[in-house]
């Protein structure tokens, strides 16, 4: 059974079709890149995964279970982690309290109001940080970091509960080119290591092409190529799509 | 009731309608395009009606009266032009509990301003020239210049539509409610926009009060009262929705007239009278347009605010200089009887503080680590102290069973509110928990047969040893201490660290799987909790409790402390509380005017102090080189 499946999902805004009749599926970890121009229906289609959005039709199955119209948080309680387009932090914590306290809502702890926090699955945290490569920066507070370290800190939240799927909205906008390599590294590796699925959305074609199992496009609601690197490079409906738009795969194919 | 009666009192409701209109309306155009929730709305209601007497009665005749009547709106609306130019546009950057606790110094000051210019009784204006009479309809005599008042509302209504609809500055009001940035970066003056904008608003409230002179007394309650009616109107009707406010004003008003219309009812196993319930309908109302709507009925989503408050330093437990600190003052507070001998005043002093750090530690709770800023704390100091001050002298409970009712009676109060106030954020919820707290307050106004009404509940006095005071000070002490050890104990635990995650981010918060809207009405609920202990301690520290005490200014006094405190430390409410309750029972009480004073205090805070004492003292300490 695949880890996430779409069937013929669609939503839309007033008169328009954001998402429209749009399947796929994420296999257990695959690594699937979502592509398409602006307005293509991306984050629409991530929002209604996630749960901050309600589908108008179709369904979000996933392990089999449909999913469509749930809450954020119960999604995430089956398995599904996030991360967003704009990193950010809960500002008023340390790095690693911000870890504990992904890992306390996962053991359902956050309505105890005695034992001191601090104290709670601090091991773990540390653990994740380590597998980011932040765990030096366990105890600063988090709001001093810089952009990529974010990042970074969002991902061991994002892993805090061993999530069998990981959404990524643009993970590396607003980063280098060294750094936004790096980060898909990382989590390529982690991926790998644990089994994850991830489902992630990306403008830079050099990431996509050359970290991706898999690719689908989007444009103007429609799904209209599923493939690997190589199909969805010849294929004529995605040229004809990214045609003109100023972004051609030159740099990617050679 | 019959059809006719009924007819009859929805055209009564009808007249009520236009003036809630007309000061809901100022204020929903001025919130929507300087986002500013002008508490101070309610005291410009309240000059219009001041000012229009004192035309009408100075000037006289229909001149005096008419032409005082739109004199009148042009004058408050020059009034809300200075309030704009002189304070406001220092603020408008400043956090929102900023700006509604800078506007709530102006209540405070307009207030004291008509006590000296106009004197404490009330005014009542003469009747309105050319429409004296009634008019007979349904079998009924309406006063005809009811009738004018209900044609004036829609006459108002399409007049602001056509200036809205129609004129370039109407145009620029809209784009502005839509995206201030956007009209900024387009090179649109805002400063004569937001100014303008004040003034009209300002000047409709002014029409509004000075319409009421034929109706009603001007009275120095005029301004919160409307201020309270207003926050209902246009939560119900959507934040800067100029329809919806006369729509909510309409629902409103028929909702209180048909309750007084139906009057008192045999049930047979009981009998009520509705009339008592005008408030109760008009929070029900609220209630239900909540649940199905909670941007009110014509309102949409607010945009998320741009939030421009200070960075908050992570928490850290105390250090053993704050420890042994602690220790000290406990110590020092526990040894207070046998210093006082001399000076019992000091021990009085002494249970006004500590009441007062109890308060203000539970507003902080919510306010601080949870960021709800609830401008309507007093109803749970309210309900701690009616709920054991009514059980002693109603059912004769004793003392210690009575202290224990308080916070639970508060604890079902702030489930109940809390349940409505967390689906809600930064200003509505700000006014929601503003008018829960105005209810709680007319309810026992209104109630007399059982709340002993304006006159309070007297003759609530602890039994020995508690009756000493020494006795009740250290009780007090101790109680004292460990509902703030508590709350603090709380906030280091996972519930509290999940309370400063969904106000860090409520997005981030609930995506990995927090439910903030539970975890932020168990935060309610506690505070609500705790805050009822301070009533019940009240009550019988004073022997009597009025509704004076649970009044709005306490829920303002309880921000005050707070805010002077520092909102984002957590000893910051416990310094508040203790310099606040010691100006308020020393300096405040040399002057008949501390409502005007309290207003300038607010004011140089707000404007010079961001950070609070305790906050202020803070970064001092880390830039000198220490770790607070």
């Amino acid at each position: 059974m695949s880890v996430l499946a779409l069937r013929a999902l669609s939503k839309s805004f007033g008169g328009v079709h954001a998402v429209r009749d749009v399947s796929f599926e994420i296999g257990k970890g695959e690594f699937l890149a979502m592509i398409g121009p602006n307005g293509a229906g991306k984050s629409t289609c991530f929002n209604m995964i996630n749960g901050q959005l309600a589908p108008d039709s179709g369904e979000i199955l996933c392990e089999g279970r449909n999913i469509a119209g749930l809450a954020p948080r119960e999604i995430w309680r089956l398995g599904v982690g996030r991360t967003f387009q704009v990193a950010a932090t809960f500002g008023s914590m340390t790095v690693i309290e911000n870890v504990q306290m992904a890992l306390i809502s996962h053991a359902r702890e956050t309505l105890r109001l005695w034992r001191p926090a601090a104290a709670l699955h601090r091991e773990r945290a540390l653990e994740l940080l380590a597998q980011v490569g932040m765990q030096d920066a366990a105890d600063r507070p988090s709001r001093e970091l810089a952009y990529g370290d974010v990042k970074r800190v969002e991902l061991a939240i994002a892993l805090a509960n061993d999530p069998k799927l990981l959404l990524m909205d643009e993970p590396t906008a607003g980063m280098g080119a060294s750094e936004r390599h790096g980060l898909i590294e990382l989590v390529k590796r982690l991926v790998v290591e644990r089994g994850i699925s991830v489902l992630f959305t990306e403008h830079s074609m050099d990431v996509v092409f050359a970290f991706a199992d898999r690719i689908i496009v989007l444009a103007r609601g429609r799904l209209i190529a599923d493939g690997d690197a190589a199909t969805i490079r010849d294929d004529a409906q995605v040229r004809e799509v990214y045609f003109g738009t100023g972004k051609t795969f030159a740099g990617a194919a050679r | 009731m019959t059809l006719n009666a009924f007819l009859f009192q929805v055209l009564n409701g009808l007249s009520s309608a236009s003036g809630l209109f007309l000061i809901a309306a100022g204020l929903s155009l001025i919130f929507g395009v300087t986002r500013i929730v002008n508490l101070a709305h309610g005291s410009l209601y309240m000059l219009g009606t001041y000012i229009a007497y004192s035309f009408a009665t100075k000037l006289g005749g229909a001149f005096g009266f008419w032409g005082g009547i739109l004199a009148t709106a042009l004058i408050v609306g020059v009034i809300g032009a200075l309030i704009e130019v002189v304070l406001l546009r220092r603020i408008y950057r400043a956090p929102e509990l900023f700006q509604l606790l800078a506007t709530f110094a102006l209540v405070l000051v307009i207030n004291d301003a008509a006590l000296w210019l106009w004197g404490p009784s009330d005014l009542l204006g003469p009747r309105a020239p050319g429409f004296r009479g009634a008019i007979e309809v349904l079998g009924r005599r309406l006063p005809s210049y009811d009738l004018l008042l209900i044609v004036i509302g829609p006459l108002v209504l399409l007049l602001l539509h056509v200036i809205l609809a129609r004129t370039r500055f109407g145009r620029l009001v809209r784009a502005a409610t839509q995206d201030r940035e956007m009209v900024g970066a387009l090179g649109v003056n805002q400063a004569i926009l937001f100014t303008s904008v004040f003034a009209l608003g300002a000047a409709l409230a002014g029409l509004g009060g000075a319409l009421q002179i034929a109706r009603e007394p001007a009275n120095l309650a005029m301004d919160l009262t409307a201020l309270g009616d207003a926050f209902v109107v246009v939560v119900v009707g959507g934040m800067g929705s100029i329809p919806g406010a006369y729509l909510a004003a309409v629902i409103i008003a028929e909702v209180k007239a048909l309750c007084v219309g139906i009057g008192v009812v045999d049930f047979g196993f009981v009998t009520i009278n509705f009339s008592k319930f005008t408030l109760v309908a008009e929070f029900l109302v609220m209630a239900i347009v909540l649940i199905a709507r909670p941007y009110g009925l014509l309102g949409k989503a607010q945009a998320a605010v741009r939030s421009i408050a200070e960075p908050e330093e992570p928490i850290r437990p105390a250090t053993p200089l704050l420890k042994a600190l602690g220790v000290a003052i406990f110590a020092l507070l526990l040894c207070l009887p046998l210093l006082a001998q001399g000076s019992p005043y000091l021990l009085v002093l002494g249970i006004d503080v500590l009441i007062a750090v109890i308060f203000a530690a539970s507003l902080h709770f919510i306010m601080g680590p949870g960021g709800m800023h609830s401008f309507g704390h007093a109803a749970y100091f309210g309900l701690g102290a009616y709920g054991a001050a009514l059980l002693a002298k109603w059912l004769g409970v004793p003392f210690g069973i009575a202290l224990v009712a308080a916070p639970l009676l508060a604890l079902a109060g702030a489930l109940l509110f809390g349940w409505f106030a967390v689906r809600l954020s930064g200003v509505y919820l700000a006014m929601l928990t503003l008018a829960f707290a105005q209810i709680v307050w007319a309810a026992v106004f209104q109630w007399e047969g059982f709340t002993g009404g304006s006159n309070g509940v007297i003759g609530v006095w602890p039994p020995p040893p508690f009756d000493r005071s020494w006795v009740f000070f250290l009780l007090t002490l101790i109680i004292a201490a460990a509902a703030v050890l508590l709350l603090r104990r709380f906030l280091f635990a996972p519930f509290g660290y999940a309370m400063r995650a969904g106000r860090d981010s409520t997005l981030r918060a609930e995506a990995i799987g927090i439910d903030v809207k539970r975890v932020h009405w168990l935060g309610f609920a506690i505070a609500g909790c705790v805050c009822g202990v301070a009533g019940g301690l009240f009550a019988f520290a004073k022997g009597s409790i009025s509704p004076e005490t649970i009044h709005i200014n306490r829920s303002i006094d309880g921000l005050v402390m707070v805010l002077l405190g520092g909102v984002q430390t957590l000893t910051g409410p416990i310094v508040g509380a203790s310099v606040f309750a010691m100006l308020q029972d020393t300096v405040m009480r040399q002057t008949e005017y501390w409502r005007a004073l309290m207003g300038a205090i607010i004011l140089v805070l707000v404007l010079a102090f961001p950070q609070g004492i305790a906050g202020a003292i803070g970064s001092l300490w880390r830039k000198l080189g220490g770790r607070a």
